[in-house]
């Protein structure tokens, strides 16, 4: 059925839509805030797939991002020139993972390529996901909410913490990430649109992986897991496996946002490790519709764009609580299920009894 | 779906039209400040000292005739916040001037936007590498860290004190005063015998002065702006620990003695003269501005006694202010009026901008005070 | 470290302790009752607080601290009539995230009310310089106030809940509400009154911790989360034990200043919940079985 690509593929015009219309009223300026949507998306549809498919709720996900983020700055902004003699530094270097480049003070920086950074940002981010995953996921209710929003906030102090790292003020300086083609990830006025497109196309990327995983085996087993985890054991489908799976997925997922969202600003800020943004992430996954992929990334760009924009003034933080709240008492299915959609209609035409088709 | 899309594709539409309409007769200056989140200590009076000026200032006419329409942006110390407020400040409401941010975090991840966008940025941020090296259109109204340590080394070693031990939070400002305090010590003759990092929102330090008490230090110095400043001094006294007590200049505000209470009382911090402009002599040349900044802060805010921080978005705009005055409206013409203002009377001192110092002030800025009685008064020679 | 070293570090860790032990004996109050973690609890602490020292302003202290108290009990109570009561039984997870959105949407109230300034009560005997000496360690005489009004707070409620009819029936219900019910215990005031409760030692413990620690409206965070961690330390729902996981807690936290820089202090408090979580999450004094049957 191509049906589950046709979404993917009004959307993606959808998003072109928007470029052009941005281009055609002259406010392409309007492209940046997107462009920062687009990577707190991909987290997001990961996040969705965790909370609403695999039923396992992490109050903490924005560690993962800050570790892609924070790991990738690093690896490109620190000089390690104090450690030329080294033969591996030396054999880094003649491979092309290590590159010289000049610095703030027309000085020379060793730093790592912003390739190599980015998958070692991504591939420890996954390993760390494997890793307390397993323990982690035996945690039901309470506990696992506790555990995740442990996790978040013990990256959060690290990062806090750390000289090295930053500490409060974060990294600044990173590089932009070169694609081929001679497009480069960056913040740049120039690369505006180049960049929009890299952002989006990254998400309708990850978007089609999951829809996907979705319509595979590993989506029915999820759903079973989902709708009753013990009658999904008692058939033989590994439960303990699958959630694994689908946390280190999403923790790649947020990782992977982290690093190009990191090269996009230039920076990141131990901010962006804080519960407050986990707990956004969460009530953008409510809102969206627990299960509902499109839901939750529909949500997310209307609200990451506002919150962005500043829509929101002083009040950005009781928004997102605010959501929670509303959700959780009018619509814990989220608002963009069909039968709130139907809802609607029916509260505002007399065709009530018709339903609709979609 | 289709709905959807139908739905989100109007409201974009909507967004993209809705630019905001450009009034010829006003101009535009844009702020980010930390106004609520972890430094809203700093961003928020500067954002009420800001609403305050523009107020006054659009009340008597505006600058030169155009009336100011700020438009203020609260970052929450969010680095990517200020990013996305700084491109939006700058590509789409086209502002003059950006006033802020509030922390050096937040100014280093837009300055080289600002710089690319050809837009002057007063920082109110302390940070060293804010100014240097130099990028054309980035200033900063902060006076410099090593200045206020500098200072405090001097009146420790004027009291014979030679081992010290320091605490700093694990903000910003703490981390960058640190590292100045370690980096000048040596220089001054001053050993650091126990040094500790603890976290802004502490509530009981008294393991930590327990530490330092253990050291035998002679003296304790805190550097941080946080309410864990007042915590520091009254657990240390608590625990009984009788030698002086150094803070930062961001000490400046007078909450945080009362907040100490007692313990508070021989603390000798730098400070800008805001803070006793009161018992300043007549001929002092800053004695008028603070005054009234003062009273005019005190007014609008209910009683709530003015703070140096809320200083820097005053000078911020003033200096901005008079560069408009004397040059127009014409941005490059503005930027090197800045960059070669001198003698602009400030709330934080009296600042001479150069080419290649885009920061203005010297050590003369500060002043050695001490809380006596429960008020701020100079540290007599 | 010298004996003298070592009280000073053990007295100072009592301190923090006895602060979290007080959010956790919240904590536990309304999860006995409800199964639902609040993580609304540090925000009651957090108003009692501030209302305390709003009230302050121009009422004597014992009337403006039992103001506050009585003033974030309603809070609480309206909490649950608004937010909880009507939800028909309500997922685990619904709970939660319910609970962190009412957090936040009252920490930006309390910001918009009372500005981002610090404030703090009084001492309630004597000023900030105070010190007691006993055997060489300094302790202000506001601790003692601590850790006094807080032993007298968890003797008062265990006579509540064992000799009263109001706690033994919040006791019933906390062990089987639909047994309860049967019963003829009105359940749902049960909750009420469970939440009203936790609301009134929160705020309680706020007023007479302010002098100490100073209160912001964003003090309350972190403060659920030690009390939670301490709270699960000692078993969900067992007060006595959560005094004493508190103790341990803000003794390791004092300590751990020797081995790690202070920064990190959290970072000692999350990997103790976190380890307690994996492996064992009944707490050190709790029961693994009780609390794989209790069921909601």
């Amino acid at each position: 059925m191509a049906s589950k690509y046709s979404q993917i593929i009004l959307f993606s015009l959808l998003i072109a839509g928007i470029q052009v219309l941005t281009h055609v009223t002259d406010s392409s300026y309007h492209l940046t805030q997107l462009t920062m949507t687009a990577y707190y998306s991909l987290l997001v549809i990961g996040l969705c797939m965790l909370i609403g498919y695999a039923g396992q709720i992490s109050i903490g996900h924005a560690g993962f991002f800050a570790i892609g983020g924070y790991i990738s700055a690093f690896l490109t902004t620190h000089d390690f020139s104090a450690q030329k003699g080294l033969p591996i530094v030396g054999f880094l270097v003649k491979t092309g993972i290590m590159t010289r480049r000049p610095d703030l003070y027309g000085g020379d920086l060793l730093t790592v390529h912003p390739w190599t950074a980015c998958i070692l940002a991504v591939c420890t981010a996954l390993l760390i996901a494997f890793v307390i995953g397993g323990p982690v996921l035996k945690l039901r209710g309470h506990y696992l909410a506790m555990a995740t929003l442990g996790f978040g906030i013990i990256i959060y102090r690290i990062v806090l913490g750390t000289t090295l790292l930053g500490a409060a003020d974060g990294i600044t300086d990173v590089p932009a990430f070169g694609l081929p083609g001679g497009i480069e990830v960056s913040g740049k006025g120039a690369g505006r649109i180049a960049n929009y497109y890299i952002a989006w196309g990254t998400v309708v990327a990850g978007m089609t992986l999951l829809v996907n995983l979705i319509h595979s085996r590993v989506g029915r087993a999820l759903t079973a897991i989902h709708g009753a985890e013990d009658a999904a054991d008692a058939m033989g489908i590994d439960t303990a496996d699958y959630k694994l799976r689908i946390f280190v997925l999403s923790a790649g997922y947020a990782a992977l946002a982290g690093v190009l969202l990191t090269h996009y600003n230039g920076g990141i800020g131990p901010s962006e490790a804080s519960v407050i943004k986990s707990v956004r992430y969460v009530s953008i996954v409510a809102i969206g519709g627990m299960a509902s992929l499109w839901g939750a990334l529909i949500m997310s760009l209307l609200l990451n764009y506002l919150s962005l924009r500043g829509s929101f003034g002083t009040f950005d933080d009781a928004v997102f609580g605010a959501i929670l709240i509303l959700i959780m008492l009018f619509a814990p299915e989220g608002l963009l299920r069909k039968q709130i959609i139907g809802d609607v209609k029916a509260l505002f035409g007399r065709s009530a009894g018709r339903g609709e088709d979609q | 779906m289709k709905k959807l899309a139908i739905m989100v594709l109007a409201a974009v539409l909507a967004f993209a039209a809705a630019s905001p309409c450009r009034a010829a007769d006003t101009i535009k200056i844009g702020a980010i400040l930390a106004v609520t989140g972890p430094a809203s200590n700093l961003g928020a009076p500067e954002a009420r000292t800001l609403e305050m000026l523009v107020d006054d200032m659009n009340a008597k006419g505006g600058i030169s005739g155009k009336k100011i329409q700020l438009i203020m942006k609260d970052s929450a110390s969010s680095p990517e916040k200020a990013v996305s407020f700084a491109k939006q400040l700058i590509e789409e409401e086209k502002v003059f001037a950006i006033i802020g941010p509030s922390t050096s975090g937040e100014t280093m991840a837009i300055k080289n936007i600002a710089e690319e966008g050809k837009t002057i940025l007063l920082s109110c941020a302390a940070a060293e590498v804010i100014v240097n090296p130099v990028a054309a259109h980035v200033f900063k109204v902060a006076p410099k860290d090593s200045f206020a340590v500098d200072m405090i080394f001097e009146q420790m070693k004027k009291m014979k004190i030679s081992k010290i031990g320091v605490l700093s939070s694990n903000t910003g400002f703490g981390k960058a005063g640190k590292e100045q305090v370690e980096k000048r010590a040596p220089g001054h003759g001053i050993q650091i015998v126990a040094s500790e990092v603890y976290d802004k929102a502490a509530t009981d330090l008294t393991a930590e002065v327990t530490k330092m008490k253990s050291a035998n230090v002679q003296a304790i110095l805190n550097w941080s702006i946080e309410p864990a400043q007042a915590i520091v001094i009254k657990n240390a006294r608590q625990i009984g620990f009788k030698g002086p007590i150094f803070q930062s200049h961001g000490f400046g505000n007078i909450k945080y003695a009362e907040a100490a209470g007692p313990a508070a009382e021989g603390v000798i911090f730098p400070a800008s003269r805001l803070l006793i402009a009161d018992s300043l002599p007549k001929n002092n040349p800053q004695k008028a501005v603070l005054i009234k900044y003062k009273k005019d802060y005190e007014l609008k805010c209910h009683g709530e006694e003015c703070s140096t921080f809320g200083g820097h978005a005053y000078d911020a705009l003033m200096i901005l202010a008079r560069a408009i005055k004397e040059k127009g409206f014409d941005r490059a013409a503005v930027r090197s009026a800045i960059e070669n203002m001198k003698g602009f009377v400030g709330t934080a001192g009296i600042f001479n901008f150069s080419p290649s110092d885009h920061n203005g002030l010297d050590m003369k800025a500060f002043e050695m005070l001490t809380v006596r009685h429960g008020k701020f008064a100079p540290l007599s020679k | 470290m010298n004996l003298e070293l070592l009280f000073q570090y053990i007295v100072a860790g009592i301190t923090y302790g006895t602060i979290y032990a007080v959010v956790a004996i919240g904590f536990n109050i309304i999860y006995n009752a409800t199964g639902i973690i609040n993580f609304a609890q540090g925000e009651f602490v957090m108003l009692g607080g501030m209302t305390a020292v709003t009230l302050s302003g121009f009422l004597p202290l014992p009337a403006a601290i039992l103001g506050a108290v009585i003033i974030t009990m309603m809070i609480g109570g309206l909490v649950e009539i608004v937010f909880i009561r009507w939800l028909k039984s309500p997922s685990v997870l619904r709970m939660i995230i319910i609970t962190i959105g009412l957090s936040i949407v009252i920490r930006e109230v309390a910001l918009h009310i009372w500005g981002e300034g610090v404030r703090a009560l009084p001492y309630f005997s004597g000023t900030s310089v105070s010190s007691i000496n006993l055997w060489g360690v300094f302790i202000s005489p506001q601790v003692l106030w601590v850790i006094g009004i807080s032993s007298v707070m968890v003797f008062f409620l265990s006579l509540f809940f064992n000799y009263t009819l109001t706690g033994r029936q919040m006791r019933a219900c906390a062990a089987n509400r639909d047994a309860a019910r049967l019963c003829g215990i009105n359940a749902g005031n049960m909750v009420t009154l469970s939440f009203m409760l936790s609301a009134a030692i929160g705020a309680l413990g706020g007023c007479i911790v302010s002098p100490i620690t100073y209160v912001q409206y964003d003090s309350g965070t972190p403060l659920a989360i030690k009390g939670f961690t301490v709270a699960i330390l000692g078993g969900l729902g067992n007060s006595t034990a959560a005094v004493a996981a508190g103790m341990i807690l803000g003794i390791l936290e004092s300590f751990s200043i020797w081995v790690l820089p202070a920064a990190y202090k959290d970072v000692v408090s999350i990997t103790i919940l976190l380890a307690i979580l994996f492996i064992r999450p009944s707490g050190i004094f709790g029961d693994a079985e009780a609390a794989r049957l209790k069921e909601y």
